[in-house]
């Protein structure tokens, strides 16, 4: 029962820990990358919620933020910059073009980008309004809060 | 100035009576069609003096399916000392639609033709690098085709899950 206890309060630390350290990587391809700027700047600000450091490296960074039209020609760098992010890390999807192609149903976009990486919280909108985006952020924290924190050893081979 | 742009479209009919099949002026722009083995001949005399068409506009394509004579090639020329405009329209057959490019006239002419060879596949006699300009390599077809079907989707990676 006591290691139960330990392990739980140490998943719950180690995730306080992250949720309010995220560096984030911004992967800005279009229109929804100035609702980004706006939510990044003063007026919203989401340094406020821990998500303030800019990391242009993948390599440091524990949270892509995709955000635009992801074209087909563009999948193969998306994909290539989510593997080159090391573990734990966590993906937003913002946008109706980044979701779903949104109003681009056509051979040149692809269809949500869930169909490349595998995303955690989506923010709808086209462009999302910068509160939703804070809320995506809040919303990421809690999963982050309350998911299993993967740091053991044995995950690590 | 109204006297002038006049001038342009009948000077090309005077000069080319045979490859002259319409000129027209819809809302004021001389409008010219002409027959596709004449283009870099017509192009030549309107960008010469005293017309000095000497600035390509833009260069597209229209897909009219159905039709025998299916691409229509579109071409806007512009002069910079006249203030004056000029577009070009030229049929090309559904088989084999080829026509002369415009590259030893003008080097812009370069990647507008290799964007109408992506997105239409005409093709450009005389072009000196003639490939795809958007798409991927190995993308397969012309999308901008009437016949390029809406939802067909040629991903370079693999897909997670199927769209």
């Amino acid at each position: 029962m006591a290691g139960g206890w330990i392990t739980t309060k140490l998943n719950y630390v180690i995730g306080w820990g992250r949720k309010f350290s995220l560096f984030h990587y911004p992967f800005i391809t279009a229109c929804c990358g100035m609702e980004y700027m706006s939510g990044a700047c003063a007026h919203w600000d989401f340094d406020r919620f821990g998500c303030g450091l800019t990391t242009f490296s993948p390599r440091q960074a524990d949270l892509i933020m995709v955000v635009g039209t992801i074209s087909q020609k563009e999948a193969p760098v998306l994909k290539t910059i989510y593997d080159q992010m090391c573990e734990p890390k966590w993906v937003l999807a913002v946008g109706a073009c980044t979701l779903s192609g949104g109003i681009y149903d056509n051979y040149a976009v692809v269809q949500g980008i869930d169909n490349i990486i595998p995303v955690d919280v989506y923010i709808p909108g086209c462009p999302p309004r910068p509160e939703t985006f804070l809320d995506g952020i809040v919303r990421l924290q809690q999963k982050i809060q309350s998911q299993d924190q993967e740091w053991r050893l044995k995950r690590r081979k | 100035m109204a006297i002038e742009k006049k001038k342009v479209t009948e000077a090309l009919k005077e000069k080319f009576p045979e490859k002259v099949k319409e000129v027209s002026f819809p809302l004021g722009d001389e409008t010219i069609v002409i027959e596709a083995d004449a283009l870099l001949d017509v192009c030549r005399f309107a960008m010469n003096d005293p017309f000095a068409l000497t600035m390509l506009l833009d260069l597209t394509c229209v897909d009219f399916m159905g039709e025998e004579m299916r691409f229509e090639m579109v071409y806007h020329l512009f002069s910079i000392t006249n203030n004056s405009r000029l577009r070009i329209k030229l049929r090309l057959p559904e088989k084999d639609p080829t026509v002369d490019s415009l590259t030893s006239l003008w080097k812009n002419a370069n990647w507008l033709e290799r964007e109408v060879y992506d997105m239409f596949g005409i093709h450009f006699t005389g072009h000196p690098y003639l490939k795809r300009l958007f798409m991927y390599d190995g993308f397969e077809g012309h999308p901008l085709r009437k016949d390029y079907p809406l939802r067909k989707r040629q991903p370079i990676i693999p897909m997670r899950r199927k769209e």
